[in-house]
């Protein structure tokens, strides 16, 4: 674990936490944050490069609890291996989308427009829907989904935020 | 060699130098019965799984090392939940190993399955599902290694009937001597920051009114004499916590004694008014804390744990020190042993204390003639007609609260109870894992009437095992410790907390299981009812102390008032603080 926390000067925190890859791992790290009353906004899980471990990205509300009292008893977990702290400033942070609008025939152009510029897919067309895709900074996901709601959102998915620490910032 | 999981979880037990374990079979774990007839290992037959929990808890307590229990599954386990839990909030190294129907079976609400180690995920410090028999060895090393290293706690390893059942073919393993444990997210930290000790000595030094806040994690780090010696080398005053009694000897003249919700005056008064408080082994616990931002104003504060998450998590430290305490303890004796502890002048401080001592000692109303039998006063007579280094373990109330008042703790490891969890029932059996431990010790328990009808079938354990234990018995035919809440903020209005003058008749309910019984009503029998029960040494001995119903534990910290709020007993209630 690192021995030095950033100052935490936003609401939301994401942690990277690689844990041993063993059943009921997952359960462990829910049932402390809800033993504990931290909040969790968002979490995504995959597997790493070496079988025996996983990756848990986890976005924490820090308005619920302390960070540093998350990671400490976060760390206290047996299967927890390392935990990293990523400062949204010095991080690259990425969430997928993928949405199903309405969209007549009439307003797909301007919709297409839309996707283009915030830098996402056309996965297909429907007679009166579109599915798109989004891969981006969560705030810029945030902002593309406010965007669709006039064109009214039949079903949409987000993963929650995977991260990174910046190149020239990992440790 | 070719074993199957059963015997092979028995050799693990026998490896890790486990002697004792206390238990009751059942479907589930009957295999790993079988193994234990030709074991070295003893195995003591509760009546109630909760019995077998609190007995490995009171061994643990005694000895220092891991107590172990066994049970089978679902009714089996979930009665050994309430001992786990107690044992994690007091930092009890346990290893509970339960029966769990076939690994195919998991998931099809089998009979007697029930999800143990969901269900004991945030009582335990670990658990384990074991799903392979050759697993099974370097599972119980882990067990083991967990359970007593770092913060100590309970640790449970819960056992798939099929790889232990020698009929099924998914029991066969190949034993070797040497297995590795696989831990890579387990790395306790016990050594120390050579920088902070040197901020703590420096604070320390310069403190007019330091206090040393002494918590249980002296005792699991076997820092007494450590202590002591940190103690008696700079002067500064000690509390001992409930957890902590027997830390630092009472009769010390530094020791002030229990702090926190029923602590003495000069205990919880010392600390309210420090500017340093040096926190070893403590967790700033709310009953030890009271209200916590009127809790010490003006202290700064050097907290010292093994446990990192407890640094900052009530009160911000100005110096923290991750670690073992015994290692910190002694990297602090050692500076000031080479460079002084400093000459701050703290006679002001002492003459303080010494005016609160004298001003606000532990009282209470001694009987007049004809007047039933004070609680107290038993707890005085059974203490001073006891070897010194007697163990004394309680149950949860106002017995427990004057036990730890009115005793004298001179040496560790003789104080048993129920700290964090505050369980009734845990003192027969604690008591008797403690005899276990120690069989050569004196043994009292001292429980209430509500607690004792808990778990008093132990007694019949400890009848039929040989287990000595003695039993003073506070019955004053209430839960006295809610009654007592309820004569002081509802308005002494008495709900459910009135048990019976009458029954259960405790004599003869302590014959029946085979112990001798006494009834004691007048305090002129009282100590010859004590100096018989210390003749006794081949059964369990039981007194009923009839003792008075309205008598109540002072100091008193009403809850959520600041420390500062402290109710006295009445007679000192007009003296200048
Ligand atoms: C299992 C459990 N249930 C309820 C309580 C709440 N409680 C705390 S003390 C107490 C009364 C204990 O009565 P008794 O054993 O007679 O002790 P006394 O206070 O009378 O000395 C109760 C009910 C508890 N601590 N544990
Ligand atoms: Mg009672």
């Amino acid at each position: 674990m690192a021995g030095k926390f950033h100052v935490p000067d936003y609401r939301y925190h994401t942690l990277v936490v690689k844990v041993e890859n063993k059943s009921g791992v997952l359960a462990r790290l829910a049932a402390l944050f809800s033993r504990r009353g931290f909040n969790i906004e968002s979490l995504a899980v995959a597997p790493t490069d070496d079988a025996r471990f996983s990756r848990i990205t986890v976005v924490v509300d820090l308005e619920s609890a302390p960070l540093e009292q998350i990671i400490k008893q976060l760390d206290k977990l047996v299967n927890v291996v390392e935990i990293r702290e990523l400062h949204p400033g010095h991080a690259v942070e990425r969430e997928l989308m993928i949405v199903t609008v309405e969209a007549g025939p009439d307003r797909r152009d301007e919709l297409v427009e839309h996707l283009d510029r915030a830098g996402g897919k056309v996965l297909s067309v429907g007679t009166d829907s579109m599915m798109l895709s989004l891969v981006g900074p969560p705030k810029r996901v945030d902002d593309f989904e406010e965007l669709l709601h006039p064109y009214g959102i039949i079903e949409l998915q987000r993963t929650g935020r995977v991260a990174l620490a910046n190149l020239d910032e990992a440790d | 060699m070719q074993m199957d999981g059963g015997q092979a979880l028995i050799r693990a037990l026998e490896l890790e130098g486990v002697d004792v374990m206390f238990g009751l079979p059942g479907g589930a774990i009957l295999p790993v019965y079988d193994p234990i007839i030709d074991s070295s290992i003893r195995h003591i037959l509760v009546r109630h799984e909760q019995g077998a929990g609190h007995m490995a808890e009171g061994f643990a307590h005694a000895t220092g090392r891991p107590g172990v229990a066994m049970v089978t599954s679902g009714p089996g386990a979930t009665n050994i939940v309430t001992p786990l839990c107690d044992a994690h909030m007091d930092s009890v190294p346990l290893v509970v190993i339960t029966g769990q129907v076939p690994y195919a079976a998991i998931g099809t609400d089998a009979f007697q399955e029930c999800d143990t180690t969901g269900i004991t995920q945030s009582v335990t410090k670990h658990n384990f599902l074991v799903s392979d028999a050759q697993d099974i060895p370097r599972t119980i090393k882990e067990a083991f290694h967990i359970a007593t290293t770092g913060r100590p706690g309970p640790v449970l390893v819960d056992i798939p009937k099929d790889i232990v059942d020698p009929g099924n073919p998914r029991s066969a393993m190949e034993w070797t001597d040497d297995v590795e444990m696989d831990l890579p997210g387990y790395n306790p930290r016990t050594d120390v920051d050579p920088a902070a000790i040197r901020a703590a000595a420096e604070m320390i030094r310069a403190a007019e009114r330091p206090v040393l806040y002494v918590g249980g994690g002296v005792l699991k780090a076997r820092a007494a004499e450590a202590l002591r010696r940190l103690a008696e080398m700079t002067g500064i005053h000690v509390v001992t916590t409930l957890m902590a009694r027997g830390a630092f000897p009472d009769s010390h003249e530094l020791c002030l004694g229990m702090p926190g919700m029923h602590g003495n005056f000069t205990a919880v008064t010392a600390m309210q008014e420090a500017d340093l408080l040096i926190a070893l082994g403590a967790r700033f616990d709310d009953r030890v804390t009271g209200r916590i931002d009127g809790f010490a104003p003006g202290a700064k504060i050097i907290h010292v744990d093994i446990d990192a998450a407890e640094l900052g998590k009530v009160r911000r430290p100005d110096v923290a020190i991750q670690g073992d305490c015994r290692v910190a303890i002694e990297a602090l004796a050692e500076v000031f042993a080479a460079d002084g502890a400093g000459d701050t002048d703290r006679d002001a401080w002492r003459s303080r204390i010494s005016g609160w001592q004298e001003r606000f000692p532990l009282y209470y109303e001694p009987s007049q003639p004809g007047d039933s039998l004070k609680p107290q006063f038993v707890i005085e007579r059974l203490r001073d007609a006891t070897p010194d280094d007697t163990i004394v373990a309680s149950g949860v109330g106002q017995h427990q609260m004057w036990a730890s008042q009115y005793w004298c703790f001179d040496h560790p490891y003789t104080w048993v109870n129920s700290g964090g969890l505050g369980t009734m029932g845990f003192c027969i059996p604690a008591a008797i894992g403690a005899k276990v431990g120690c069989p050569d010790k004196m043994v009292w328990a001292v429980d209430g009437d509500g607690c004792f009808q808990m778990t008093a079938q132990e007694l019949v354990t400890a009848t039929v095992e040989n287990i000595p234990i003695k039993v003073a018995l506070l019955n004053n035919s209430y839960l006295g410790m809610v009654r007592q809440w309820q004569e002081m903020f509802y308005d002494e209005r008495y709900s459910e907390v009135f048990l019976s003058k009458d029954v259960p008749d405790y004599k003869a309910w302590a014959e029946a299981m085979g112990c001798v019984g006494m009834r004691v009503d007048s305090p002129e029998d009282v100590d010859a009812a004590i100096a018989k029960a210390n003749e006794i040494d081949d059964r369990p001995v039981v007194i009923d102390f009839r003792v008075s119903a309205s008598e109540k534990v002072y100091p008193m910290v009403p809850s959520g008032a600041s420390n500062s709020d402290l109710v006295v007993p009445p007679s000192q209630q007009d003296l200048p603080r």
